[in-house]
């Protein structure tokens, strides 16, 4: 069996996306290579080279891979992929916007988010924002499938390193530009790698409100997350949401306040080991998930909780 | 401009779905229908941009059974302009229906197709990028924000770091987030309006192109159920099993 993942990096440093991505090839088992494709990437693609559990790795390298654009890299995937059973990429947005075309060019239905693999054919996934959980078999000669990032451990970086080889560049199809980027700066770990979250809901009531979320966060190191009611309220960014259609996390501990718990919210979160929830509603959903709750007005106690930690 | 927008017949999405008793699928028995939330602001965003003369036509389309005609009967009260079922046998995979959807777009000659990013259903989010690839259209997905200027649309799209923005050739495939706008509620006389509007049918079986299933589901199950927690009646005793019984904090 031979496999290629599909690094998810920004030109300088490989993502934690993509460590997850490998262990998820690992237990497939096989030869697993790793694409970087990128513009000025070498660095991205010698710090690739020295994952854990891979045999080698393709580095493509030009401008028109600079911003990832799903027409190029789709294309530029669909020509490297002969001789290899599976491509992988992990299901963040990077993943999930390329990857289907890579699948259509192969004319193979793509398996999306897995969250294990049970044998070399089937995988499960969930359906239905988590509802249900599938179990399916792929009959097609070549899998193409996405990785859901928290399902699997990150692989280890070792001190020794794989050839990295060369890549050719498809002719790009010119029919897509990219225009700018805003990309929120922020101290605070990232949401998806972050072992703690605090994360707020439609309660807090006003963005100024969220600075008490924010205060706990930062005396416990920690990110700081959203329901999608509080994002569509404008309280935060949309980058912030929690969910079935943001960011699907698990961290260590994950501390809800002022969040009902809605199924959509719930299938991004249900997976962290600890979870903490805050509510002045006893009956809220979210306590049906949590391992300690409180019920209680969220003003009082959160300011409580930022002194005792 | 002629914008196509696909759509699709899902379980409503306040339905909690379950899966049937022998574990071979989930139970869609007698549960609520509706168009899939993606697609709906889909349709609205195809609806407003007739609405303000960029656009001349708006087209939905959806591949399915004749039950279908139902969601298409509501689009077309949301404003679209004559709808197309193609009829399949079966609900049909996502590569299936790109499939599907490439000869609708080779009959229909749209400048935009603007569909949702994904279904509730199988929550797969392929269909678009795959319609894209067949086509070999530029693609804008996970859109928030999408302006039409001269021969490209400019789309802000939502990014797991932020936002981005991109401008694609037309004709491109856009597909929808959540916050693109917010779907309108179909008045009554748009509904009855709608019943008269023009839905044409096609069968799948004559496209000739291969629709069969790529994938197998073995089995459905529920996810794994947390234990049942503690309630804590106070900060102080929460900061403590913290500390003390989950040992996640220091």
């Amino acid at each position: 069996m031979s496999i290629l993942v599909i690094a998810e990096h920004d030109n300088n440093e490989i993502k934690g996306s993509t460590l997850n991505t490998v262990t998820a090839a690992s237990k497939i088992g096989g030869d697993v290579s790793v694409l970087v494709a990128g513009s000025e990437s070498s660095s991205a693609a010698e710090q690739a080279s020295k994952i854990a559990g891979i045999s080698s790795v393709i580095h493509v390298d030009d401008p028109i891979y600079k911003n990832f654009l799903a027409e190029d890299l789709g294309n530029l995937v669909a020509s490297i992929a002969e001789g290899f059973n599976y491509i992988l990429a992990p299901a963040t947005t990077f993943g999930k916007n390329f990857l289907p075309r890579v699948a259509a060019k192969l004319d193979v239905q793509q398996i999306s988010d897995i969250i294990s693999v049970e044998d070399a054919d089937t995988f499960k996934r969930p359906i239905y924002a988590g509802s249900c959980i599938a179990t399916v078999k792929s009959n097609d000669s070549v899998k193409v499938i996405t990785v859901r990032t928290t399902a699997f451990d990150a692989s280890p970086m070792t001190d020794s390193s794989v050839t990295v080889n060369t890549g050719d560049v498809v002719d790009s199809l010119n029919n897509a530009n990219f225009v700018s980027d805003e990309i929120a700066e922020s101290d605070r770990p990232e949401l998806t790698a972050a072992e703690v979250i605090v994360s707020g809901g439609r309660a807090l009531g006003s963005s100024e409100n969220f600075k008490i979320i924010e205060a706990l966060a930062d005396k416990l190191g920690a990110a700081v997350g959203a329901s999608r009611a509080a994002v569509d309220a404008g309280y935060v960014p949309n980058d912030y949401q929690v969910g079935q259609t943001g960011k699907i996390v698990a961290p260590t501990l994950y501390i809800a306040i002022g969040i009902s718990g809605a199924i959509q919210h719930l299938a991004g979160m249900k997976d962290s080991k600890v979870i903490v929830a805050i509510n002045k509603d006893e009956d809220a959903p979210i306590f049906q998930v949590a391992d300690y709750g409180l019920v209680g007005d969220l003003f009082e106690a959160v300011p409580e909780l930022t002194d005792s930690v | 401009m002629k914008i196509l927008v696909p759509v699709k017949r899902v379980v409503d999405y306040n339905v909690k779905v379950r899966p049937l008793s022998d574990n071979s699928n989930v139970d869609l028995n007698n549960v609520k229908m509706s168009v899939n939330p993606f697609c709906e602001i889909a349709v609205e965003e195809a609806v407003r941009l007739k609405e303000s003369g960029q656009a001349t036509e708006v087209v939905v389309v959806t591949v399915g059974g004749d039950e279908s005609q139902e969601q298409l009967r509501a689009c077309l009260a949301l404003g679209a302009d004559r709808a197309i079922l193609a009829q399949s046998e079966g609900l049909l995979e996502p590569l299936a229906i790109a499939k599907v959807l490439t000869k609708i777009v080779e009959s229909e000659n749209p400048n935009l197709v603007i569909l949702g990013k994904q279904a509730i259903d199988g929550d797969n989010n392929q269909t678009g990028q795959m319609l894209a690839a067949m086509l070999d259209m530029p693609q804008a997905t996970f859109a928030s924000e999408l302006k039409i200027e001269g021969d490209n649309a400019v789309v802000t799209r939502e990014i797991d770091g932020g936002l981005q923005t991109i401008s694609v050739n037309l004709p491109a495939i856009v597909t929808t987030d959540l916050r693109l706008n917010e779907p309108r509620y179909a008045s009554l006389p748009n509904i009855m309006q709608a019943k008269k509007k023009d839905l044409s049918i096609q069968n799948v079986s004559d496209l000739g192109i291969d629709v069969s299933d790529r994938t197998s589901i073995l089995s459905v199950e529920l996810p794994p159920t947390r234990e049942a927690g503690v309630m804590v009646d106070s900060v102080e005793e929460l900061v403590d099993k913290l500390k003390n019984e989950a040992k996640v904090i220091t």
